[in-house]
């Protein structure tokens, strides 16, 4: 009877090896590596840039483990740092020709050491978080308010042009906060105005209302979903924003990600200087927008045969060809509204661009004179300015226009990143900060480590000492269910921090219980007098379904903890929800397995090694005070 | 190795009454204490800003306190933390200031309150990462450096506390409606007023103590209810299957069966749970310690509660067997079969 099928012992020696393979990375510790991203907005990282890391490196002689493309960086992992710091010599010259404006940023790091094979397996060591590793933590919030309210001023300068291009007379328009307010003088003007603000702005819901003093007025605001829309643009371009920003400060792996409605998180491991990266966060880049100067001289000063002409300046495109471009600013990133790749009217990949009311009218009065010419679209940054893009005016522009020809629909998307880059949707404010030391992360590991290693041997050494043999199985099951554990917060590449540490710790704490249960419910059969296969037989069957109920309440408190709890408190709650999931597992199945394993197949089975049954003096199996004898164990 | 001898089923009902008039005495006690001398909540509820920093000799408090008192922030604290070397200050939410400039503005007053300058400095670890960080510097060594800051804003801190309060609720009627439907309700109001005594206990030893009260130490009070819960399970199911298997004895005899039976694997199992939580509090640390003493002033009041409290006020209750054995009424037999209702 205590007999568990084959398929129940392949299950288990699957499941041991699964997690011996997955929580091995975690083992391997760190090695130096040098971590090569790209130093400017317009610099872009992929797979040839891999190609130039690898021959500098051997041009060297240097022998790097691997180089290859992560996310958007590459990295070369070496044997040692003499050999990390000779590489990110050797590779800061070969790819950043002019070292005071370096194209790529160099910097040192540190990946885990595990072999590629486990890597190819998608055995990964888990995340440290910040308090295990040291680092910053922010949590930016987006001022919505200032989106709408940009959002809203826009609209009063579109509504402002819109009606006098269409000749309605109006006596006003003002804005309160997100609402507009147009005032007209009599009821047939409203209603063309409202007829033609309702066909031209889509977005805007509009009402008729009684002004102050006898004035008809229209009042209108974003519709609801609009508003939504708005600021979850305003979000995700802020979001970008900061990935490029991040990307400067050459972070190994930095987390940039959303949180609710409103907030972003910016978590930057390794970065002590809050200072600095706080202000490389909050920096904004500016667009301007110039005409090139297509002179003789011009033409001369870029080839370098000449000298800059008088009011222009240099900057270079993408590419690298030098253009001469005016000095005077036509437009800036305030007065673009939008830029979107897509598609013009023949197919060909293109950008989108919306400027405001204000650019609408100076983008209609330049276009209208310089048809035939360029127009330069600049990104400034640190004070040096790069050209995105240098399209030739085709005809009069107005609110809406597009950028076209030979561009890959992959330039078209980065061009309007880029475009988008020049400035945050909406301001943004620091509202949580956490520093944390290196030294203070490695001391937390340690601390944790060692609470961990220490319980466990004294849990291990009770259970054998007490129960002996069926206390090495539950010990063992106890260490199988730490592996489990372990392998799949690896596998899910859940972020470790120490109060996640004491959830480990906590979980095989109260793992044990379903093991004493068992434990106590067989010594319980025996001193009945029950037989010792009978005896197991029924210690684990009884004992399961309290162990289930018991599993189930501790899951209901950290579920709870999971939907509640946001930071650390999160790291916790997932560390003990999945530690009750593999508590069970292991208790159950494995700590059977392994008795009917050693058990199981001796028929005659006189004793079993479970510490001493203690009988009281007298009858064997009376055990109440009470008249009624129990009725038989099984 | 047998640590529980025990001859006969040991009467605990017979002293319902007064397990139960102590768990109420310490129960007003500890409501007492919070509503007098408050929970000491850390800044993670209530907003502002902590730094920790690590002074190369003992720190001299008195000192520290008088330099950050005179920049004017309100009600600062100043204390060790960990050892006599690490002190930790604490400064609330200020108007004036911007919160995230404060760390460095009191690092900076430290720093040459020690005749020293802050300064950056690059240098690269042992394994090759690089690292910048504000040092203070006097004459080539560090007199202090900076571990750790820390700043919440006022309304996240407020948020925080709102979601703790909700997954308390939740936890709680979770774990209501389990047990009643598992077991019945009576089972499941009892285990409720147990486990959440214990609960107050726990925070009324915060308030007493004005331990800091931050989140892992909620996350710890939640594992405990969770876990503690477990304790009045396994005993209510002892109860179940003792009314299935004896029946002849009555509720309170049953009750103290069930109670008999399981306890050796509840002091077993606290005490091995309580080994590991002892290994956090003596090698933890100062950050997972007062998460440590959460956990262990649940485990040990929890044997308590759960055990005798939760017991005694399902008796009173009035727990029957009829409660957790449903009878079907087709057992009644048909009038007309003359065999009906005759039993082998």
């Amino acid at each position: 009877m205590n007999r568990y099928p084959l398929w129940k012992y392949v299950l288990l020696a699957f499941a041991l090896v699964i997690g011996l393979v997955y929580t091995l990375p975690n083992l391997f510790g760190q090695s130096p590596a040098v971590q090569v991203s790209s130093g400017k907005v317009v610099v872009k990282v992929d797979g040839s840039l891999v190609g130039r890391v690898q021959q500098a490196l051997d041009a060297a002689g240097l022998k790097p483990d691997y180089v290859q493309l992560e996310g958007n960086s590459v990295r070369a992992r070496l044997a040692d740092t003499d050999a990390q710091l000779k590489a990110k010599d050797v590779i800061g010259k070969a790819l950043n020709a002019d070292p005071a404006d370096p194209s790529y940023i160099v910097a040192l790091n540190l990946v885990s050491r595990s072999p590629q094979w486990l890597a190819s397996l998608h055995a990964l060591p888990m995340n440290l978080g910040l308090d295990l590793q040291g680092g910053v933590h922010f949590l930016m919030q987006v001022d919505m308010k200032a989106a709408l309210t940009k959002k809203a001023e826009s609209l009063t300068g579109d509504i402002r042009t819109l009606l006098r291009d269409k000749n309605v007379r109006h006596s006003g328009i003002s804005r309160d906060g997100n609402t507009v307010t147009v005032n007209f003088r009599d009821e047939a003007t409203r209603g063309t105005a409202l007829g033609l603000l309702t066909d031209s702005l889509p977005d805007v819901q509009w009402t008729p209302q009684a002004g102050a003093n006898g004035d008809l007025s229209l009042s209108g605001a974003l519709k609801p979903a609009e508003a939504i829309k708005v600021q979850q643009a305003a979000l995700k371009q802020n979001i970008t924003t900061l990935h490029n920003r991040v990307n400067e400060l050459g972070v190994a792996e930095p987390v940039i990600q959303q949180q609710g409605l409103d907030r972003v998180v910016v978590q930057l491991p390794g970065v002590q200087d809050t200072a600095k990266a706080k202000d490389i966060i909050g920096r904004t880049a500016t667009l301007e927008l110039r005409m090139v100067d297509d002179s003789a001289e011009a033409a001369a000063a870029a080839t370098g045969s000449g000298p800059v002409p008088f009011g222009t300046e240099r900057y270079v495109e993408r590419g690298g060809r030098p253009l001469i471009v005016k000095r005077q600013v036509i437009l800036t990133g305030d007065n673009l509204a939008d830029a979107q790749p897509g598609f013009d009217d023949h197919q060909q990949p293109a950008v989108h661009l919306k400027v405001d009311a204000k650019g609408t009218r100076i983008m209609r009065d330049i276009s209208r004179d310089n048809v035939g010419k360029r127009m330069a679209i600049l990104l400034f940054e640190k004070g040096k300015g790069e050209v995105i893009t240098a399209p030739v005016i085709r005809g009069e522009l107005g609110a809406s226009f597009q950028i076209s020809g030979s561009m890959t629909t992959q330039e078209a998307t980065d061009t309007a990143l880029l475009l988008r880059a020049g400035s945050l949707a909406a301001p943004m404010e620091i509202i949580e900060e956490r520093t944390i030391g290196p030294s203070l992360g490695a001391d937390n590991i340690a601390k944790g480590f060692h609470s961990l290693t220490y319980g466990f041997a004294a849990i291990a050494v009770f259970m054998c000492l007490y129960y002996l043999l069926f206390g090495v199985f539950s010990t063992l099951a106890l260490a199988f269910n730490l592996l489990m554990l372990v392998a799949m917060l690896s596998m899910m590449q859940a972020t470790l921090t120490l109060p996640g540490i004491a959830a480990i710790a906590l979980a095989l704490g109260m793992a044990i219980d379903a093991n004493v249960l068992i434990n106590e419910r067989v010594r319980e059969e025996l001193r009945n007098g029950s037989s010792p296969q009978a005896a197991i037989h029924a210690g684990y069957e009884r004992a399961f379904a309290t162990i289930l109920d018991s599993n189930i309440t501790t899951l209901i408190a950290g579920v709870a903890l999971l939907a509640f709890g946001s930071g650390p408190v999160r790291g916790f709650a997932v560390v003990h929800c999945l530690g009750i999931v593999t508590s069970m597992f292991s208790a159950v199945m494995f700590s059977r397995g392994l008795v009917n394993l050693w058990y199981g197949r001796q028929k005659k089975l006189k004793s079993v090694s479970i510490g001493q049954i203690w009988r009281p003096a007298g009858a064997a199996g009376a055990s109440t005070s009470t008249e009624v004898q129990p009725s038989d164990a099984s | 190795m047998e640590f529980f001898r025990i001859r006969r089923d040991i009467p605990f009902m017979r002293h319902a009454l007064v397990f139960n008039a102590i768990s109420a005495l310490t129960f007003v006690a500890a409501v007492f204490f919070l509503v007098t001398r408050g929970l000491h909540f850390s800044n993670e509820f209530t907003g502002g800003t902590v730094l920790e920093v690590a002074y190369t000799q003992a720190a001299d408090l008195a000192r520290t306190r008088e330099v950050v008192e005179k920049m004017g922030f309100g009600e600062v604290q100043v204390q060790n933390f960990g050892t006599s070397h690490d002190v930790m200050i604490r400064l609330p939410v200020s108007k004036t200031t911007k919160a995230a400039d404060m760390a460095s503005n009191v690092f900076a007053e430290l720093c040459h309150a020690e005749s020293g300058q802050v300064a950056d400095r690059q240098y690269t670890t042992p394994q090759g990462e690089q690292v910048s960080r504000k040092a203070c510097e006097v004459a080539g060594a560090e007199p202090l450096k900076l571990s750790r800051t820390e700043f919440v804003g006022p309304s996240v801190g407020e948020e925080l506390a709102w979601d703790g309060g909700k997954a308390l609720i939740f936890v709680v009627l979770g774990i209501m409606a389990y047990l009643a439907i598992r077991f019945e309700w009576k089972f499941a109001v009892a285990a409720i007023i147990a486990n959440l005594h214990d609960v107050v206990i726990i925070l009324g030893f915060f308030a007493f103590f004005q331990w800091e009260f931050s989140l892992s130490v909620l996350a710890a009070v939640l594992a405990v209810l969770g876990y503690s819960v477990n304790e009045s399970v396994v005993i209510f199911d002892r109860i179940r299957e003792a009314f299935r298997k004896y029946r002849k004895m009555s509720t309170h005899e049953v009750i103290d069966h069930a109670i008999t039976s399981t306890m050796s694997r509840t002091i077993i199992t606290h005490g091995c749970t309580e080994m590991m939580v002892l290994s956090m509090l003596v090698f933890g640390g100062p950050t997972l310690h007062y998460f440590a003493i959460a956990l262990t002033i649940g485990i040990l009041f929890g044997i308590y509660s759960s055990v005798f409290v939760a017991a005694a006020i399902a008796m009173w209750l009035g727990v029957k067997r009829e409660d957790l054995i449903k009878f079907s009424a087709a057992k009644e037999g048909d009038p007309n079969d003359p065999n009906s209702g005759a039993v082998v």
